[in-house]
């Protein structure tokens, strides 16, 4: 054990401990701001179990290496896909919540399959083409929210065609999971339901990983000479990885989604795999190797700073959305400092 | 154009030698291009759009946009990818001109002035962004692109924020009534801005402009042969420059036609009006010969070698690295002006905006043109300019006349443009593995 | 008299990391003289060389002792770029030439020829110059026609055979104006016979201009047609020197292999000779660039220890890589009676195969993981040892890898802080021990183990070979060992197949004479000793 806490300090890196320390420090000023604590923690841990499974759809794309996958919004789609399905046949509550999983799932697996299939022929390049993928599906699907026949009215426009920019969850399943047993400490609101969901989702990964197949997956991912010469067929594991990583995605939004209480369509998407591939890199992982613990100390950290920096930064400077561009900035830094860890040398 | 003769005639003559060059083959290494002539054209169709209209447009988008394109062909050379930090360079060109609206300059003065105020930001930034593609070999193009993400939020940083905050300027013209941050649009006609500085200078009819363009490649043509006769150049060289003396001719008739003719029918006389202008094509014209002449020289030559091999071009004693950020600060420059020119004739500036998506739409154009991650020529960048935004002009009337709904339309280039991008680079990571495994 | 040579390196001392891999050598080649260099792979040549080039990986380790002149005048290279203004020119064994670009680009690259236009005037830079292709063009011609190549110089390099690329690089070298000495490092090494022919006819040409020649080689016969005088280096000595003229074949191969062994014991050998045969190879060809196999028919008997030797880049490599299915493998394999399906990993580990490579740290390891799971992983995948099984569910069994684990630790010795030690920070010979920990795992019936004391300290150099030996009396294991040090082969091994060209030259045993096997190294053995070998 002594040995794992080394490589982990060791692995810290610079970008981590500032961040850490940012986070600290902007903590700090929030208590001399005079900001609510208590509403602030419980915005903190309500943004930590719904931003917590599209981070975790990170661990199986890299472990069968993949590399982040930016191609999230592929998963992210065909979890709205199945959202409005289950909505359009009238499905609320819990069913509702259930059947938009459901109906996702084949979606998600066979996009993920055709997805995998597609990167073996690609490898070297997956991060900048996945991109990409994930830009003109999304903008495929815009074309398919205004096209495909939904009729449900909270859901299309009441005058011309196509599906809203945003669907109201609050008559189907909004909180669904938030609210389960949820309780209260101290003015802190405690959700629960999505915690154990998210906690759930991450020990199904985690057994994954220590099953015969997991294994061979992050061999494949690890070193892929290694695998072929042990016999593991490393496309394979890419595929299953790449599969697996869609399906978290699709769950992902599902239960984002029932969280905020809205389903974002059009060009919401986009850049939602950039939030989650900086959240898992801040918790340790590096575009090569990621574990369950550094899904939920990054989206913690990275959730938890954009929650606290919001209001401070609001209390600091009033005009527009400091933290907005804050955000942007630690994101597409951290994804940077990443990508030179990754390439330098050759 | 006519200058790279000499290469040509090279490659013809090898092509003879290793007779790979067939129907098919031209068809498999150009089927992007291809596919999209017959969008285009199918988009034409469908939009019903008057033909003045699309021509019109297309003219003012040809002149606006092709800078733009061209300044991602030097790091394509150094083997650099498609630099999608362009949108940087932009960002120099609209620090500039937010500086230079501040001041009140206006005309052609303001516009050098811009020109003038960011070459210096854009020789820094392209110097920071070599020095990190350096570091990131092999991945450059997702570099150059997260690069340009991260530098947009210090860019907002700088405008929301610090201007007003920290750096202090009042200004009611630029600055938000609150004292802190640019607004969102800054007119650029404003008192005579700079808007239409480099288009206004001169415009001349654009058949006019055929018949000069003929005359001079009718006179070249004839120089090319007389001196060829004297050199002795093979036949294939011969049937080169007779085929010159021809195009030659044809433009020149083309405008001689549109000009003096008097019974053309109706469609066809209203594409007499339009104006070409002409200083804007020069500066395109000089970008051009720009790109074309750097290739002879020793530093293109260097370009050349570090892009085809970087462990070769060390060893034969190039300092690559040294070598790519020069060619990354050279696009970043060219990107800037690039931004100038475009904006210069859009009028308004969407401070946060404006940059946001070059890059996207410079990249899917040479693209569509047919260049690759590792092969981009002029003629490619000037080809897919002219097929990427005669999809942008038809592509929403055609989506309202198919499917009754302009948004479309709009959804539909987004996803041309993201996918012609995607579809590209994994077509070339493609054959680079089936290269590899081939090994 | 000091000026009579072009190149003179005098006791020329070299260490890496306290191990010292030139002792002394020394080197002088006349103007007009070819000489060549001798030796097996890490005899030295490629360190001299470096130090004649002054590459960074000398000056970063400590630079050399001993002195090198060129001319008579006592030179200190500090870098490539020195040696190549000194006149000293490189032909390179793979080929430094860009397929995408003309003869012309090739030969002048980074050497172009400029012409001043109005900007470059202005600048004052060179950068800014045009290349003058006129002048280029001249240039190569006069280069190409030197050596007698017929081809268009603004032909682009891409498509044009092998054998010609090698004098594009030779072209390059001679259109230095100040050529003094140039070095051939294994020319002929990709070439057919007959391009080789040209190759050693176009050096003989080069050499009546003046221009001093190093050929480096381990073709005996091209030393013999081309080279005026020999010098021999064997483990970073000088052996001797020769004239051609006093010289054979023969001798020269006995100096190149020749040193102190330690042969294995005959006595045993003789009983095993009976066994049956474990192994059957039939035209066995493997694709691997860099060691491609062109057929080999090879048969292993049960409880032998094998060797199969050769010089770098004659295939030795790819036999063990091919019977594992790791590379497009072609012919007949035949495990105790049965065909094995080939090019499939999974089936020959199945089947009782279990591989060491030569690649340890690409191949052979994981290193950011655990020691106890690089040992488990592979009989986990193949074997599905290890595993709990809950239905259509499975999850590691930790506590029997941890069991096994510990055990091999124990057994092999390797010394690590515990089982959960990341395999990249153990030393190389600790390494190799969790490779064949991780094949025994497996409990194969054949184990393949290929380079296994490359890149590891002498001390366990020894551990290594000597596990290899107890496994071969203890268990009875069959194992195959790759080397190219002959003479660890011959210390452990029953019998050693010597590779050159993909086929097998030969098999000898250790006890057999330096001249067989530097003959057989060589590729000489078949055109002295007639048809077949043994």
């Amino acid at each position: 054990m002594t040995e794992s806490i080394k490589e982990f300090t060791s692995k810290f890196g610079l970008p981590r401990l500032i961040i850490t320390g940012f986070f600290i420090l902007i903590c700090i000023i929030s208590v001399f701001v005079g900001l609510p604590f208590d509403s602030m923690l419980s915005d903190i841990i309500r943004r930590f179990g719904m931003y917590g499974i599209l981070v975790l759809a990170m661990v199986p794309a890299i472990q069968s290496g993949i590399g982040p996958n930016f191609a999230l919004p592929l998963g992210i789609l065909c979890g709205l896909l199945g959202g409005m399905i289950s909505m359009e046949l009238g499905f609320v509550d819990a069913m509702g919540f259930w059947s938009a999983i459901i109906i996702s799932l084949p979606f998600a697996i066979i996009t993920g399959w055709l997805y995998g299939l597609m990167l073996n022929k690609i490898k070297g390049s997956e991060m900048l083409v996945a991109t990409y993928m994930g830009f003109s599906a999304v903008a495929f699907m815009c074309i398919m929210w205004i096209l495909l026949p939904f009729k449900h009215p909270e859901m299309v426009w009441p005058i011309g065609r196509g599906l809203r920019v945003t669907v109201s969850l609050d008559s189907t399943y909004a909180q669904i999971l938030n609210k389960f047993w949820a309780f209260e400490i101290g003015g802190v609101n405690i959700p629960t339901g999505l915690l154990l969901f998210f906690l759930g989702s991450c020990l199904v990964v985690w057994l994954f990983t220590r099953s015969k197949i997991g294994i061979a997956m992050k061999a494949a991912g690890d070193n892929p000479k290694f695998a072929v010469a042990s016999g593991i067929n490393v496309d394979r594991c890419r595929i299953i990885g790449t599969t697996l990583s869609t399906i978290l995605g699709a769950l992902g939004i599902i239960v984002y989604a029932q969280s905020f209480g809205f389903f974002q369509l059009y060009m919401a998407p986009q850049f939602m795999a950039f939030g989650a591939v900086a959240a898992i890199l801040i918790g340790g992982a590096s575009a090569k190797r990621a574990k369950i613990s550094h899904v939920i100390l990054g989206v913690f950290l990275f959730q938890g700073m954009l929650t606290v920096a919001l209001p401070v930064a609001n209390e600091l400077i009033k005009e527009g959305s400091l933290s907005e561009v804050l955000r942007f900035i630690v994101q597409n830094g951290i994804i940077l400092y990443a990508l030179t860890q990754v390439g330098g040398g050759e | 154009m006519a200058e790279t003769n000499n290469e040509q005639i090279t490659k013809e003559d090898i092509k003879e030698l290793n007779p790979s060059f067939n129907v098919k083959s031209f068809f498999q290494d150009n089927i992007v291009t291809i596919l999209f002539v017959f969008i285009c054209i199918l988009g034409v169709q469908l939009s019903k759009l008057p033909l003045f209209f699309i021509a019109n447009e297309l003219l003012v988008r040809i002149t606006r946009n092709s800078f733009l394109v061209l300044a991602l062909i030097i790091p394509v050379l150094a083997g650099m990818g498609l630099n999608f930090s362009i949108v940087i360079g932009a960002m120099a060109a609209q620090i500039s001109i937010i500086i230079v609206t501040h001041w009140g300059v206006t005309g052609v003065p303001g516009f050098l002035l811009c020109a003038f105020l960011s070459f210096p930001l854009a020789v820094l930034f392209g110097n920071l962004i070599g020095r990190l593609l350096n570091k990131t070999k092999g991945q450059e193009m997702i570099t150059s692109m997260i690069a340009s993400f991260f530098a947009n939020g210090l860019y907002q940083l700088l405008f929301l924020f610090l201007v007003g905050k920290i750096i202090p300027v009042n200004n009611p013209i630029l600055i938000l009534s609150k004292g802190v941050g640019v607004r969102n649009t800054i007119d650029l006609s404003r008192n005579g801005g700079i808007k239409y500085a480099l288009d206004n200078i001169l415009k001349v009819p654009i058949f006019n402009v055929f018949m000069g363009v003929g005359i001079i490649i009718i006179i070249y043509g004839v120089c090319k042969l007389y001196l060829g006769n004297r050199y002795g150049f093979k036949r294939i060289s011969r049937v080169k420059q007779i085929s010159i003396l021809i195009l030659g001719l044809i433009v020149f008739i083309t405008g001689y036609i549109f000009t003096f003719s008097e019974d053309l029918p109706n469609n066809l006389r209203m594409l007499t009006n339009l104006k070409l202008p002409v200083v804007t094509s020069l500066t395109v014209i000089v970008l051009c010969l720009f790109n074309f002449i750097i290739v002879k020289t020793k530093l293109g030559q260097d370009f050349r070698t570090v892009g085809q091999d970087k462990h070769i071009a060390s060893v034969s004693g190039i300092n690559v690295d040294r070598t790519r950020i020069i060619a990354v600060t050279i696009s970043t420059v060219l990107a800037a002006w690039g931004q100038l020119i475009f904006l210069q004739n859009i009028g308004t500036l969407n401070t946060y905006g404006s940059h946001v998506q070059i890059a996207t739409f410079a990249i899917a154009a040479i693209l569509i043109g047919g260049a690759s991650v590792s092969k981009a020529t002029i003629g490619q960048a000037l080809l897919g300019v002219v097929l990427f935004h005669t999809l942008f002009i038809v592509s929403p009337k055609a989506a309202k006349e198919l499917f009754g709904d302009a948004q479309i339309g709009e959804f539909f280039r987004n996803f041309v443009a993201y996918g012609v991008i995607g579809v590209s680079l994994g077509l070339h990571a493609w054959k680079k593995t089936l290269k590899r495994t081939k090994k | 008299m000091q000026e009579e040579y072009t190149l003179q390196m005098e006791n020329i001392e070299k260490e890496y990391f306290g191990n010292r891999v030139l002792k002394g050598v020394n080197i002088s080649v006349k103007p007009g003289e070819i000489h060549a260099l001798l030796g097996e792979n890490g005899a030295g040549k490629s360190t001299l060389m470096n130090i004649l080039f002054g590459m960074p990986v000398i000056h970063s380790t400590g630079g050399f002792g001993g002195e090198v002149s060129i001319c008579g005048e006592k030179i200190n290279i500090q870098s490539p770029k020195e040696a190549m203004e000194k006149g000293i020119g490189m032909v390179h064994q793979e080929f430094m030439l860009i397929p995408g670009f003309t003869l012309t680009e090739n030969i002048k690259l980074n050497r172009e020829r400029l012409k001043g236009n109005i900007i470059s005037r202005l600048f004052k830079k060179d950068s800014h110059k045009f290349l003058d292709y006129k002048e280029m063009n001249r240039d190569s011609r006069r280069s190409l026609d030197m050596l007698g190549i017929g081809i268009e110089e603004w032909v682009t390099v891409a498509g044009l055979p092998v054998g010609y690329m090698q004098f594009i690089e030779i072209a390059r070298e001679i259109d230095k104006s100040n050529i003094k000495i140039l070095v051939f490092d294994e020319p002929t090494a990709v070439l057919a016979e007959s391009e080789a022919n040209n190759l050693l006819k176009a050096m003989k040409k080069l050499a009546k201009t003046g221009i001093a020649i190093l050929f480096i080689t381990h073709r005996l016969d091209e030393v013999m047609y081309a080279a005026d005088n020999v010098t021999i280096l064997r483990d970073g000595e000088l052996v001797a020197t020769r004239k051609k003229e006093d010289t054979n074949v023969l001798e020269l191969a006995e100096l190149m292999v020749g040193r102190k062994v330690e042969v294995s014991n005959k006595a045993e050998e003789e009983s095993r000779k009976h066994k049956e045969v474990m192994l059957s190879i039939k035209g066995l060809k493997v694709n691997m660039p860099g060691e491609e196999v062109k057929g080999i028919d090879l048969d292993i008997r049960n409880g032998e220890i094998i060797g199969i030797g050769g010089l770098a880049g004659q295939g030795k490599i790819g036999i063990a890589n091919g019977l594992m299915g790791l590379y497009e493998t072609t012919g007949e394999i035949i495990l105790r009676g049965e065909k094995l399906k080939l090019n499939d990993t999974k089936e020959s580990l199945t089947k009782g195969l279990a591989f060491v490579s030569e690649d340890r740290r690409g191949v052979g390891l994981l290193l950011e993981s655990s020691i106890e799971h690089n040992v488990t992983i592979t009989a986990l995948q193949i074997k599905g040892k290890f595993l709990n099984r809950y239905g259509i569910f499975n999850q590691i069994d930790s506590k029997k890898i941890r069991e096994h684990s510990l055990k091999m630790i124990e057994d092999l010795d390797i010394r690590c802080t515990d089982p959960q030690q990341l395999t990249k920070r153990l030393s190389g010979g600790n390494q190799q021990k969790v490779c064949i920990a991780r094949a025994l795992t497996l409990q194969p019936d054949v184990l393949l183990v290929s380079e296994p004391t490359r890149g590891i300290d002498i001390g366990a150099k020894k551990l290594v070979l000597d596990l290899l030996v107890q496994l071969n009396k203890e268990l009875g294991m069959t194992i195959i060992m790759t080397s190219s040090e002959l003479a660890e082969l011959r210390s452990i091994c029953d019998r050693i197949a010597i590779i050159t060209e993909g086929r097998v030259e030969g098999i000898l045993r250790p006890g057999d004479s330096d001249r067989d096997f530097g003959l057989m190294m060589a590729g000489e053995y078949h055109k002295i000793h007639g048809k077949e070998a043994i």
